[in-house]
């Protein structure tokens, strides 16, 4: 089963939630935790994994032989990206607009266009105690998070259980994050500004059809309405994190809410327990 | 006329609470909200009117059932897993590069063209507002932040405004980048917990990556001094300006629940330190 953990807004808790689940869980069977956040990767300074495994991830750009190349335009005319130009009768590449589809390379003419990788970000995999642990993270300047994160999934174990930390927002890298998944816990806080992105992050679910539940987190923070939003939606609001200024200060410290605050522990394993009876 | 771009790495270190303060700070200028996958500002800015504007995206390929013989063809050369063993397109993956449009034999595969989210040009009691949503679950966001920034500054050029604010959008990658490249300063918002500092590192060398010049503030400062002390260490050994720590105060969220920028609200030391901030930004830009 895999559980993806979103919230639209940032900075509502998502690593907070990710890490706490997968520590109560961690000791009673096995898990695989993937850190899909892969511009801004955290799970690390909470769960303090030791990496075994390090594959750098590449996308295929075009090199032209110069030599073979007669400035046909054939390369320009197929690339939807605009990535390669031809400026009289010479190809210019622009590799960080090529999404790597590799059509010029196959439809030129003279066979003048080999591909060759771009390094883009690299997949780390190693262990958190028993938990599998793995994290993806997109290089500096770069722009291709997803791509990143299908390298990141290619490392999880089918049929087993893995808890997925997904990046903040509704478009393509989140997708990428919680498309597969069999549910989709959103973490959220009882702002205007949380409300308005839950909203967002929930219509995302539905259209990526994974059934969803809700994490208020900072609880009593501000007022009802992603309450009643949840209520009218018919969406189960799973657990409620009050508002406390010490469990801010052990996230800030790098300490997950249930080694810091043990009796926290039983709370996820329920939560677990929901989202369980929810996808079976 | 200067653009400003606030950006924090990590999302929730209260980007939105300060810029929306800078609306009501700054005086001759146009707001933009990048974030375009989650757009706030606006909730506390509270246009007044509002001009609706389609925003069509990349590509997507179609395959007409009618005139596809099943050759295989197009999953072969697909590299982004988008079309399925009964040759329908899962538009979330394909990335419309048109490969499979070419490839076709038959031609039973065409591009279509997705609307793929809306933008707004909003006046405001704070002035103008550019923003945009894209579409949930769809690409292009950068495309997106190009064009809203794009329309910023064409108002600001039209009204002769001073300055462009921009509410950036968390991360680093393609939204980031589209948010930054070719302003005057970021403004960065971080917070002393080890996420915060981690993320701040890393927005911090795309800023340098693509030469914008950086300033720093601490949101929430008192939160952790030991991390504090660690963020100001990092900074000076990078020649970067911390403009002000901010203090953790509820009057940050009473301010957010009654819908006002907190500058308007209290005039304690939450709104010294983000007049303090604005005005070290207006020394940075001069």
């Amino acid at each position: 089963m895999i559980v993806s953990i979103a919230s639209g807004k940032g900075g509502t808790g998502k690593t907070l939630v990710a890490t706490s689940l997968a520590r109560s869980l961690g000791d009673k069977q096995s898990l695989q935790f993937a850190d899909c956040d892969v511009e801004e990767p955290n799970a690390h300074l909470l769960l303090q994994p030791t990496f075994s495994q390090r594959k750098v991830v590449f996308i295929l750009i075009p090199r032209v032989d110069e030599a073979k190349c007669t400035g046909c335009g054939k390369c320009a005319e197929v690339c939807a990206y605009k990535a390669i130009a031809v400026v009289r009768g010479k190809v210019l590449v622009f590799p960080e607009l090529c999404h790597g589809c590799g059509a010029c390379s196959y439809f030129c003419p003279e066979q003048a266009i080999s591909e060759v990788g771009k390094e883009i970000g690299v997949v780390e995999s190693g262990n958190s105690g028993k938990i599998g642990f793995i994290q993806g993270k997109l290089n500096v300047g770069e722009l291709a998070a997803p791509r990143v994160i299908v390298e990141v999934k290619k490392h999880l174990n089918q049929g087993g259980l893995v808890i997925i930390d997904a990046p903040p927002g509704t478009s393509c890298p989140v997708v990428e994050a919680v498309k597969d998944a069999d549910f989709c816990l959103l973490v959220t806080e009882p702002t205007s500004f949380g409300l308005n992105d839950l909203a967002l992050a929930v219509e995302m679910t539905r259209k990526l059809d994974v059934p969803t539940g809700v994490v208020i987190n900072r609880n009593g923070i501000g007022d009802h309405r992603v309450e009643e939003y949840c209520l009218k939606e018919g969406i189960p609001i799973l657990l409620r994190i009050p508002l406390d200024i010490e469990i801010a200060r052990l996230y800030s410290r790098g300490v997950t809410l249930v080694d810091g605050m043990p009796q926290w522990k039983e709370a996820f394993r329920g939560l677990f327990s929901k989202i369980e009876r929810i996808v079976n | 006329m200067r653009e400003i771009v606030i950006l924090s790495g990590k999302g929730g270190t209260g980007k939105t609470t300060i810029v929306a303060s800078l609306a009501s700070l700054a005086k001759s200028k146009v707001m933009v909200d990048s974030d375009v996958d989650a757009a706030d500002l606006y909730l506390l800015l509270h246009p007044v009117t509002e001009d609706s504007h389609q925003f069509w995206g990349g590509k997507t390929a179609v395959i007409a059932k009618d005139r596809c013989t099943q050759c295989g063809r197009c999953r072969e050369v697909c590299r982004f897993d988008a079309i399925s063993e009964r040759f329908r397109v899962n538009p979330v993956s394909c990335e419309g590069c048109a490969f499979c449009y070419y490839i076709c034999p038959t031609d039973a595969v065409t591009m279509t063209t997705a609307l793929s989210g809306h933008w707004f040009t909003a006046e405001t009691g704070y002035g103008p507002l550019v923003y945009a949503r894209l579409g949930v679950a769809e690409e292009n966001s950068g495309k997106l932040v190009a064009l809203v920034r794009e329309q910023a500054g064409l108002i600001a050029k039209e009204r002769g405004f001073d300055y462009i604010i921009g509410d950036g959008p968390p991360g680093i990658g393609c939204p980031v980048i589209s948010s930054l490249t070719g302003a005057d300063l970021a403004v960065i918002v971080t917070e002393p917990t080890l996420s915060g500092i981690h993320d701040l590192e890393r927005v911090i060398e795309v800023c340098q990556h693509f030469t914008i010049p950086v300033i720093v503030c601490i949101n929430k400062y008192d939160l952790n001094e030991t991390n504090c002390r660690q963020i100001e260490d990092y900074c000076r050994r990078q020649g970067i300006e911390i403009a002000s720590r901010i203090p953790f105060d509820n009057v940050v969220i009473e301010a957010l629940a009654k819908g006002l920028p907190v500058v308007e609200y209290s005039q304690g030391r939450v709104s010294y330190e983000i007049k303090r901030l604005w005005q070290e930004i207006v020394k940075n830009l001069s």
